[in-house]
């Protein structure tokens, strides 16, 4: 660390903006507006982190691209100078190894053993099912008093029935897995925290495989459960993939969920466009200009260089670190014009908000799915819904790995 | 137009399959891309484009005759 703070000093006059980077009070749905700033004006550039490190923060959507496609750019935590987000992250990773964290020939190895069940037509046919279950929970919230937190009564269980169901967990235990996945991608989490957050999910991940291995049945843990009795993995790699898909599937969709409806409600005309559509086509395209809009995995994907790449007039040396805000790229008017704009009618299809390269999002097609179902039904069935407070009253996701909202008070 | 698809790279996005359905299928095993129509009609070109572009593997390739 003083290695690093003595080589910034004498290269840079100015000293680093620290990464990440606050949001602008008032615009909770805007990219850091440092970080469109250095777009403009350096869209590759040195930046601090909570360590003292100093990666390389990249902001453009060409040069973004380029990095995430690149097999010169490894996403394995284990090697130095990789830009770790904070402590508890840091020294998970080298407990908890998942593909996530690893580079090809090993990512795709591992990566393919769960890729079929999140096949277009696989998903696709969980369409009835999904729409069962969002018409029963809103059945249920129609039923009940208000305001109602729609994080709690549908954007968290929703996403939560369907993974685990593909899975094959009991969600019984929601409140037990969505506690401990939240504090395991809270940025705030104490080292022993993130730890015991960990150890946690990953020992009821375990049992579940014993379970699935003496009684198998159609969900995705007997399928591993079957891949570590043929020796292809260990328990415990069953268990952490367990973890990595539970939470990856939960976390996810429930914030794009609460988060869309908020970025909704403060654009109307957007919200009765969308309520209006029968065109499949129409609400998919909504879906994307969402996931664009809100890039909701906000903290910069996180790489190091294994060589030296030359990029944008600068040279990124091998154990450099890489921060990619897909924010900004998602906001870059090179691709799509006004991205300020919320247009649910432009072709938004590039963005990056699933990430780009091998370690694309695996799970955007149930993803996908889910959003479609949710956003041409809950704002149909429930015509009159609105915030039950003021926007800049409700608890915006600043320090999580994945924005959204704490909590969303609604009323109809 | 012809297209080609690079197997060992596909990460199994789904990407292709969902913009042009007729262009592209994705194996039942490992959802890895299986191509359906390596001379599609004009009609589906913009999409075939569009494919390779979203494609995070680059394993699309178009070539334009
Ligand atoms: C709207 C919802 C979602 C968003 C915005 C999202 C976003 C992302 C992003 C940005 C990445 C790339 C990480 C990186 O490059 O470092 C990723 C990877 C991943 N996602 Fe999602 N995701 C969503 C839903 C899901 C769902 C429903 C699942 C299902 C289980 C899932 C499973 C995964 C897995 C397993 C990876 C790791 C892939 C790999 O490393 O090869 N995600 N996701
Ligand atoms: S878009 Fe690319 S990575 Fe995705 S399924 Fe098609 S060929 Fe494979």
């Amino acid at each position: 660390m003083t290695e690093t703070l003595a080589e910034t000093t004498t290269e840079a006059e100015e000293p680093l903006a620290a990464f990440p980077m606050p949001r602008a009070a008032g615009c909770p749905f805007a990219p850091a507006p440092a970080a469109r700033a250095l777009q403009g004006e350096r869209p590759i550039a040195k930046v601090r982190l909570w360590d003292g490190s100093t990666p390389w923060l990249v902001t453009r959507h060409a040069d973004q691209r380029a990095l995430l496609g690149d097999p010169r750019v490894s996403a394995n935590p284990l090697v130095p100078g990789f830009p770790h987000p904070n402590e508890g992250f840091r020294e998970n990773a080298k407990r908890r190894r998942t593909f996530l964290g690893m580079d090809d020939p090993e990512h795709a190895r591992i990566r393919r053993m769960v890729t079929a069940p999140f096949a277009i037509k696989r998903v696709e046919a969980m369409r009835p099912d999904i729409q069962k279950i969002t018409d029963d929970l809103i059945d249920t919230m129609l039923a009940g008093p208000t305001p109602v937190d729609l994080v709690r009564a549908f954007a968290l269980p929703l996403p939560s029935l369907v993974i685990c169901r593909l899975l094959g967990v009991p969600y019984e235990d929601h409140d037990f897995f969505q506690e401990h996945s939240a504090r395991l991608i809270n940025m705030e989490s104490s080292v022993e925290e993130v730890f015991r957050a960990n150890e946690a999910l990953t020992d009821y991940l375990d049992k579940l495989v014993t379970v699935k291995l003496a009684d198998p049945a159609d969900d995705m843990l007997s399928e591993l459960a079957a891949r570590v009795r043929a020796g292809e993995l260990t328990q415990r790699e069953a268990a952490s993939m367990g973890v990595l898909l539970l939470i990856a599937g939960h976390e996810t969709t429930a914030n794009m969920i609460a988060l869309g409806t908020v970025a909704l409600l403060e654009h109307p005309d957007q919200l009765a466009a969308l309520r209006e559509t029968d065109d499949p086509k129409a609400v998919a395209r909504a879906v994307e200009e969402l996931l664009r809009y809100l890039s909701i995995v906000h903290n910069g994907r996180r790489r190091v260089a294994l060589e030296d790449i030359e990029i944008g007039g600068e040279t990124i040396r091998a154990g450099d670190g890489i921060v990619i805000y897909t924010g900004t790229g998602n906001w870059d008017a090179e691709v799509f014009p006004e991205p300020e704009r919320l247009d649910i009618s432009r072709d938004a299809r590039r963005h990056m908000a699933f990430g780009f390269g091998v370690h694309q999002c695996l799970g955007q097609p149930l993803a996908r799915l889910e959003l479609h179902v949710v956003y041409s039904t809950l704002y149909r069935r429930i015509p009159t819904l609105r915030l039950a407070t003021a926007i800049d009253q409700l608890p915006f996701k600043h320090d999580g790995a994945i924005y959204g909202v704490y909590e969303l008070p609604v009323t109809w | 137009m012809r297209v080609e698809v690079d197997v060992p790279k596909c990460v199994a996005s789904g990407q292709c399959v969902m913009i042009a359905p007729d262009v592209f299928d994705q194996r039942e095993e490992d959802g890895i891309v299986v191509l359906l129509d390596e001379k599609p009609p004009a009609a589906l070109h913009a999409d075939v484009r569009e494919s390779a572009v979203v494609c995070p593997a680059a394993a699309i390739r178009v070539v334009e005759e």
